[in-house]
C-alpha cells in the first residue's frame, strides 16, 4: 500500500521508541548503577526501621495494599489488632525523619509512602484520616507490646500518682 | 382520534441562549460542590444538630416532583384517559430529568462524594436509604423502558403493562422517599406513618405543576397548540392534589397536636417557629396550597392559561417552603433527651439550632434544577417528545365537541 | 517484661492483668489492692473485673461480652469535665468555640427540672445501643455494632450522608466539617465522615479503660464505671443488679448500654 511511511520504517521507528522506553529501566536493573543514573527516575524510598519488612520486599511492594485492607476489616470489625500488617505499624516503621527532627507528614514529598505513590500518580485515601505519621513525644520511644498494655498503662498510672 | 404527530423542538436563539444559561447554573451548583467538598461542610450552614440542609430541600424537591411529574403518562396509560396520551412522552422525559437533578444535588453535597461507587456496592438492606438507592436507579430504568415502548411503535402492546409498573415504582418510590423522615424515631417531628402519603401527594402535586409550567413554556416558545380544554382538566386536577396534600398535612399535625409528647414540635412550627411558622402557614399553606386552589376552582377570574400558570408556579413555591420547613424545621427542634425537663449542654441540647443556607448549598440546589431543566430541553430537542399540536380538536375531539357545543 | 515480674502476671497470660479469668482476677485484684494502700482512694478496683475472658491479639471480639458503662450522677460534680477532656485528649478531638460544627464526642448535659428547678449535670455520649438507630438507617452499613457491643462507625465505607445523625435520638454523632491532619494514630477521623464515641475500643481491645473513666476516677468524682454487661459477675452488672439505673429515652427501646444512677 503506497504512502508516506513504509512499514518497515514504521516499525523501526517504533521499536527505536521501545527501546528509548525501557533505556532506564534497563539501566536501574543493573544495581551498580541504580544508585546514581535512578536517581531522579525511580523512587527510592528510606528504609524503615530493624532489619526486615513484615514480609518480602517484592510481595510488599505488589501487595501492601490487600493486606491493610484485609487487616483494616479485622481491625474495624473484630477488634483484631495483629500487628504484621497494622497501618500504625507500618506508620511508626517507615517514619522519615524531617529537618525538625519530627517524622515527616504526608505533606512531604519524602514521606515513604509518597516516595513511590508520586511516581506511580496513584492517589493516597489513607491520611484523610488516618495519622501519617507516629505521635511526636510517644510512638519513637514506647514499644508498646500487645497484652502488656494494661500493665503498662497500670504502672504508668501508679508511677504517676506516686509523684 | 387523529393520528398524533410527534416532533422534536426546533432550534432558535432563545434556545441556545436558555442552555447557555442553564449550563451557567449547572457550572455554578458543580463549582460549590467543589468547594464544599474542598473545605468541608464548615462552608455551609449545616452543622452537628441541623445536619440536612439547603441541599436536600432541593433534592428532595426534585425527587418528589420526578415521581409526580410520571402523572400524567399514567393517567394516560393506567387510567386509559386518551387525551393525556400525546403528552405521556413529555411526562417520562421530566420524570427521568427531575430525578438525576435531584439524585446529582444529593450525591455532591455527600460528605465523601468520591466514594459514590461505595454507596453503589455496598448495602445495609435495613435502611430505607439503600431501598431508596435502588428504587431510584430502578425508576430511571423503568421510565427509560416505558418512553421506549411509547415511542417505538412495534413495542406498543407492551405500554399499559409497562405503564402500570411504572404507577406502581413511583408509588413505592415516594413512599421510600417519605419514609426516609417517617421512619426516624429519634426526632419530633418526624417518626409518623403518615409522612408516606404525605409524600405522595406531595409528588403529585408538585410534579404536576411542573409539568405544566414547563408545558405551557415549551408550547409558548415553540408555537405549538395547547388546548384550554386540557389545560383547565389539568388545572382542576391540580387543584385537587394540592387540596390534598392540605388534608395529609392537616392530619399530620392534628395528629401530633392530639399526643401531649408532640405538643412542643408542634408549639415550634405551628405558633413559635419564627421563620418556620411564617413559611408554614404563610407560604405552604396559603401561599402554595389555598391561594392555587382558588385559582384554579374560579374559571372567572382570568384566561385559564394565566391562572394555571400562576397557581403552578405558587404550588412550587409553596412545596419548596413545606419541605424547607419538614427538613430544616424538623431538625431545628430540638431532640428531647429527658421528656419534660429543661435541658442545656455545649452540643445545643435543649435549644432550637439555628440555621442559615449559604451561598453555596442555594448554588448547588439550583444547580439541580439547571441539570434537569437542560435534560429535558436537550431531551426535546434531539428526540420526538413533544406533539407538534395539543389543540383540543386533536388530542380531545369528543370532548372539544361538547364543550363546544355547551359553549 | 519487666512490668509484668512486677506484678507477678504468669508468663501465659496473653492479655494483660485484667484480661484474666476469674481467679487471676481474684488474684490481681489482691494485687492492685494492695498497691492502692499507696494511691488516694477511690481509684483502685475500676479497670479490673469488668472481661468476661482473655482475647490475644488475633482473636475477633466475642459476642459473650457487651461492654456498658453505669454513670452514678450523684458522684459527677456540676462543673467537671474531666472525662470530657481526657476523651478530647485521647481521640485528638478539640472544641475550637464553634459548639454546632465541633465534634464532641461526650459533652456534659445540665438537665432542668422546670417545676423545682433542681438541677444535674452528667456526661452524655454515644449510649452504644443493642438496637442502635444508626445502624438501622445506614444505607452502606458503615455504622455498626461490634459484636461486643460497641457501635462504631466504619470511615472506610462511610459516605458522609448523616441519616444516621438524623436517627440518633442522642445527639451524640459528629460530622466533621473540616479538614484533619495529625489525627491520634490509634483514632483515625477525617473529613466528610461521621464519628462518634468509641468506647475508646483501642484501649478496650488492650484490656483497658475508656480514657473517660480513667479520668472520672482520676481527677473527677469516680461517676463512671466501665464493664461487661454480660458478666453477672462484673461490677458494673452487680450494681446495676442492686440499685436502680436508668437509660436515656429507654422508652424509645434503644436499650443503651450506658446506664446511669441516681438520675
Amino acid at each position: 500500500m503506497p504512502g508516506p511511511f513504509s512499514r518497515a520504517g514504521v516499525l523501526a521507528a517504533l521499536i527505536a521508541l521501545l527501546l528509548a522506553c525501557a533505556w532506564p529501566g534497563a539501566a536501574h536493573a543493573d544495581p551498580a548503577q541504580s544508585a546514581q543514573t535512578a536517581r531522579a527516575l525511580v523512587p527510592s524510598p528510606q528504609k524503615g526501621k530493624g532489619d526486615a519488612c513484615v514480609a518480602d520486599t517484592d510481595f510488599m511492594r505488589r501487595y501492601h495494599m490487600t493486606v491493610l485492607n484485609h487487616q483494616r476489616d479485622d481491625t474495624v470489625h473484630n477488634g483484631i489488632r495483629t500487628k504484621q500488617f497494622s497501618l500504625k505499624e507500618c506508620i511508626a516503621c517507615h517514619a522519615v525523619q524531617g529537618e525538625d527532627a519530627r517524622p515527616v507528614s504526608i505533606e512531604s514529598p519524602k514521606h515513604f509512602c509518597r516516595t513511590c505513590h508520586d511516581y506511580a500518580a496513584v492517589k493516597i485515601d489513607c491520611f484523610e484520616c488516618h495519622a501519617s505519621r507516629p505521635e511526636s513525644n510517644k510512638a519513637a520511644q514506647l514499644p508498646t507490646g500487645h497484652g502488656d498494655g494494661a500493665v503498662s498503662a497500670l504502672s504508668r498510672y501508679l508511677k504517676g500518682k506516686g509523684q | 382520534m387523529a393520528r398524533i404527530r410527534y416532533r422534536e423542538i426546533g432550534s432558535s436563539t432563545g434556545f441556545s441562549a436558555l442552555l447557555a444559561v442553564l449550563a451557567l447554573f449547572i457550572l455554578g451548583g458543580l463549582a460549590s460542590a467543589w468547594y464544599m467538598e474542598h473545605h468541608g461542610h464548615i462552608v455551609t450552614g449545616m452543622n452537628n444538630l441541623v445536619v440536612w440542609g439547603m441541599p436536600h430541600v432541593f433534592a428532595v424537591f426534585l425527587i418528589v416532583t420526578a415521581s409526580g411529574v410520571l402523572n400524567v403518562a399514567s393517567i394516560g396509560t393506567v387510567f386509559g384517559r386518551t387525551p393525556y396520551k400525546p403528552m405521556a412522552r413529555l411526562s417520562g422525559l421530566l420524570a427521568i430529568a427531575f430525578l438525576v437533578g435531584g439524585l446529582a444535588v444529593l450525591v455532591l453535597d455527600l460528605g465523601r462524594p468520591d466514594r459514590l461507587i461505595v454507596a453503589m456496592t455496598t448495602y445495609n438492606f435495613k435502611s430505607i436509604f439503600a431501598w431508596n438507592i435502588f428504587l431510584y436507579v430502578g425508576f430511571l430504568i423503568v421510565v427509560a423502558a416505558y418512553l421506549f415502548v411509547q415511542m417505538e411503535r412495534t413495542m406498543s402492546g407492551y405500554t399499559r403493562a409497562v405503564g402500570w409498573f411504572a404507577f406502581v415504582w413511583r408509588l413505592v418510590l415516594t413512599t421510600g422517599t417519605g419514609s426516609i423522615f417517617g421512619w426516624l424515631v429519634a426526632r419530633q417531628a418526624y417518626d409518623a406513618a403518615v409522612m408516606a402519603p404525605l409524600f405522595i401527594a406531595m409528588s403529585f402535586s408538585f410534579g404536576l405543576a411542573a409539568f405544566l409550567l414547563i408545558i405551557l413554556a415549551v408550547c409558548r416558545v415553540e408555537g405549538r397548540d395547547l388546548g384550554d380544554g386540557i389545560l383547565t382538566r389539568l388545572g382542576r386536577l391540580l387543584g385537587v392534589f394540592a387540596a390534598a396534600v392540605l388534608y395529609f398535612t392537616s392530619v399530620q399535625h392534628l395528629t401530633n397536636l392530639y399526643a401531649a409528647e408532640h405538643a412542643g414540635v408542634e408549639r415550634f412550627i405551628l405558633f413559635e417557629g419564627g421563620i418556620y411558622t411564617l413559611l408554614f402557614w404563610g407560604v405552604q399553606v396559603i401561599l402554595g396550597g389555598l391561594v392555587p386552589i382558588a385559582l384554579l376552582y374560579a374559571p372567572e377570574l382570568s384566561a385559564v392559561r394565566l391562572r394555571v400558570a400562576l397557581a403552578s408556579a405558587l404550588v412550587i413555591i409553596g412545596g419548596l417552603a413545606q419541605i424547607y420547613v419538614i427538613i430544616i424545621g424538623g431538625q431545628a427542634y430540638p431532640l428531647v433527651l429527658f421528656p419534660g425537663m429543661d435541658v442545656q449542654s455545649s452540643a445545643n441540647d435543649g435549644a432550637v439550632t439555628s440555621y442559615a443556607p449559604s451561598l453555596p448549598e442555594v448554588a448547588l440546589g439550583l444547580g439541580g434544577v439547571a441539570l434537569a431543566l437542560a435534560i429535558a430541553v436537550i431531551g426535546l430537542k434531539i428526540l420526538r417528545f413533544l406533539p407538534v399540536s395539543l389543540a383540543d380538536e386533536i388530542v380531545d375531539p369528543a370532548h372539544a365537541q361538547t364543550s363546544g357545543a355547551g359553549a | 517484661m519487666t512490668r509484668r515480674m512486677e506484678f507477678h502476671v504468669p508468663q501465659h497470660e496473653k492479655r494483660g492483668f485484667e484480661a484474666a479469668g476469674v481467679d487471676r482476677r481474684d488474684l490481681l485484684r489482691g494485687l492492685v489492692a494492695g498497691a492502692g494502700l499507696t494511691l488516694a482512694s477511690g481509684v483502685t478496683l475500676y479497670a479490673v473485673g469488668g472481661v468476661a475472658e482473655a482475647r490475644a491479639p488475633g482473636d475477633p471480639v466475642s459476642p459473650e461480652v457487651r461492654w456498658g458503662m453505669l454513670i452514678d450522677v450523684n458522684k459527677c460534680p456540676d462543673g467537671c469535665k474531666a472525662c470530657v477532656t481526657a476523651c478530647s485528649k485521647e481521640n485528638g478531638w478539640a472544641e475550637t468555640g464553634s459548639s454546632l460544627t465541633d465534634a464532641q464526642w461526650i459533652r456534659k448535659v445540665e438537665v432542668t427540672d422546670p417545676r423545682t428547678k433542681t438541677s444535674r449535670a452528667l456526661p452524655v455520649m454515644c449510649q452504644h445501643c443493642a438496637e442502635p438507630p444508626c445502624v438501622d438507617v445506614c444505607p452502606t452499613g458503615a455504622s455498626f455494632k461490634r459484636d461486643d457491643g460497641i457501635v462504631l462507625v466504619d470511615k472506610h465505607t462511610c459516605i458522609g450522608c448523616r441519616y444516621c445523625m438524623m436517627a440518633c435520638p442522642y445527639n451524640a454523632r459528629s460530622f466533621i466539617h473540616e479538614p484533619l491532619s495529625d489525627q491520634k494514630p490509634h483514632a483515625p477521623r477525617g473529613k466528610g465522615t461521621v464519628e462518634s464515641c468509641t468506647l475508646c475500643v483501642h484501649r478496650v481491645d488492650e484490656g483497658r479503660s475508656p480514657a473517660c473513666v480513667e479520668a472520672c476516677h482520676a481527677d473527677g468524682g469516680g461517676a463512671m464505671l466501665f464493664g461487661d454487661l454480660n458478666d453477672p459477675d462484673s461490677e458494673i452488672s452487680k450494681r446495676i443488679a442492686e440499685y436502680a439505673t436508668q437509660q436515656i429515652r429507654g422508652d424509645l427501646g434503644t436499650d443503651p448500654g450506658v446506664h446511669y444512677q441516681n438520675l
